[in-house]
């Protein structure tokens, strides 16, 4: 691992708290994913890479701004494992850098119809945007 | 009884109705619900990781300002990020350090704050048989399915609301109210969330498997107490549907104190 690999690795692993040596590799998480489908690395997945120290390959890819935080994988791991979690841990990771916005206000904005309510308004501002 | 209520940002707006009824039908219980003084949004989303701490700070100051120990919710979104905010407090020392020196509040919270959901009011506080005594419009014959969502139920050790796989409280609610209630598989499924602004066809997804689940077992309306559920369901519909309103509307109509639509 060299130094960058590394401390994205551990940034990863300290703000989630999450330990991926628990995992036991059941695939419950993935099981109960309402996003699967929507996903180009699953809820295993992210926690095997982020082992691997591949948090890049994860940081860059749309499947972190799929996660619902619906806490499905988070109640339902045996091992108490909660990917979630850690894709939280790196979407932050991403959004936090410069210019790394995924949508800001005026995306958010002109997306919304004139159903939505306030509390998806301010999910999306906080989920896609620092 | 009088209750510290933390109302939150979407009651004040598309979810009036969640709020009024709330209001109307626990004053006709007994129970007055009295507003915060300068509440903040509770951030709608919950900060998952441990460096999130000033995105907490809105529900620290809603559990600080609380009184006589007990703080009532109705969103669902707001429920779960104040609950989980406050088992932080009490868990997380760095956190709690950290919240406390930005805050500088002249009393430090104390973390005794208990934080309870309206339906847990009426289970625990009222009582589903009293809550029966007190209905004067029985909505005999209808049959009304709960939807649950995530927000309340997960993580069940933090939330501890119900069996989070399992839930029964919306249901013995919908029972006591003189209706059937329905239970059917996907009522503690996400409904799509805030994806549906990120990608439309994910919440269609989701809210479709959920609704054919529901009239499947022979829901004709359903109740939700979350306002991104109701809207989800309600918007993001493309094959079954099904009149969704919000659990307070059902309370206020079975104690003949409906707010107007």
């Amino acid at each position: 691992m060299n130094n960058r690999v590394k401390t994205l690795t551990e940034t990863a692993l300290l703000i989630s708290g999450v330990n991926p040596k628990k995992c036991m590799k059941c695939g419950k998480c993935s099981g109960t994913c309402p996003s699967y489908d929507k996903m180009e690395y699953h809820p295993h997945q992210f926690v095997s890479m982020v082992e691997k120290g591949q948090i890049e390959k994860l940081m860059n890819s749309a499947s972190i701004y799929y996660c619902l935080s619906c806490m499905a994988c988070v109640e339902r791991c045996p091992r108490g494992v909660e990917p979630g979690k850690l894709v939280e841990a790196v979407r932050l990771m991403k959004i936090r850098q410069q210019d790394a916005n995924h949508k800001n206000g005026n995306d958010i904005a002109r997306i919304a119809d004139e159903n939505v309510p306030q509390q998806l308004l301010m999910a999306a501002m906080r989920k896609y945007r620092k | 009884m009088i209750y510290s209520y933390y109302p939150g940002c979407t009651l004040k707006d598309r979810a009036k109705q969640l709020d009024l009824n709330a209001r109307t039908a626990l004053k006709a219980m007994g129970i007055e619900l009295k507003e915060l003084d300068a509440w903040q949004c509770c951030g709608a989303v919950y900060p998952q990781t441990s460096d999130e701490i000033a995105s907490r700070l809105s529900a620290v100051r809603a559990l600080s300002d609380a009184e006589n120990g007990k703080l009532i919710t109705l969103c669902s979104a707001c429920h779960h990020v104040i609950k989980r905010t406050n088992y932080d407090w009490l868990k997380d020392e760095n956190f709690r350090t950290k919240a406390t020196n930005y805050l500088k509040p002249e009393v430090p919270y104390d973390g005794s704050t208990q934080v309870i959901h309206v339906l847990e009011l009426i289970r625990d506080e009222i009582g589903f048989e009293n809550l029966k005594k007190m209905v004067v419009n029985p909505l005999t014959g209808r049959k009304i399915g709960a939807f649950y969502g995530c927000m309340v139920l997960r993580p069940g050790k933090t939330l501890a609301f119900d069996d989070p796989e399992n839930p029964t409280i919306i249901e013995q609610f919908i029972e006591a109210l003189g209706a059937t209630a329905v239970t059917y598989p996907y009522r503690n499924e996400c409904c799509g969330a805030y994806v549906a602004l990120e990608d439309k066809s994910a919440a269609e997804t989701q809210v479709d498997r959920a609704l054919n689940s529901a009239v499947k077992a022979g829901c004709e309306e359903l109740i939700t107490a979350c306002p991104l559920c109701l809207y989800n369901l309600v918007h993001n519909a493309t094959a079954n549907k099904l009149p969704v309103k919000y659990f307070t509307e059902l309370l206020a109509e079975a104690l003949g104190v409906k707010e107007g639509e």
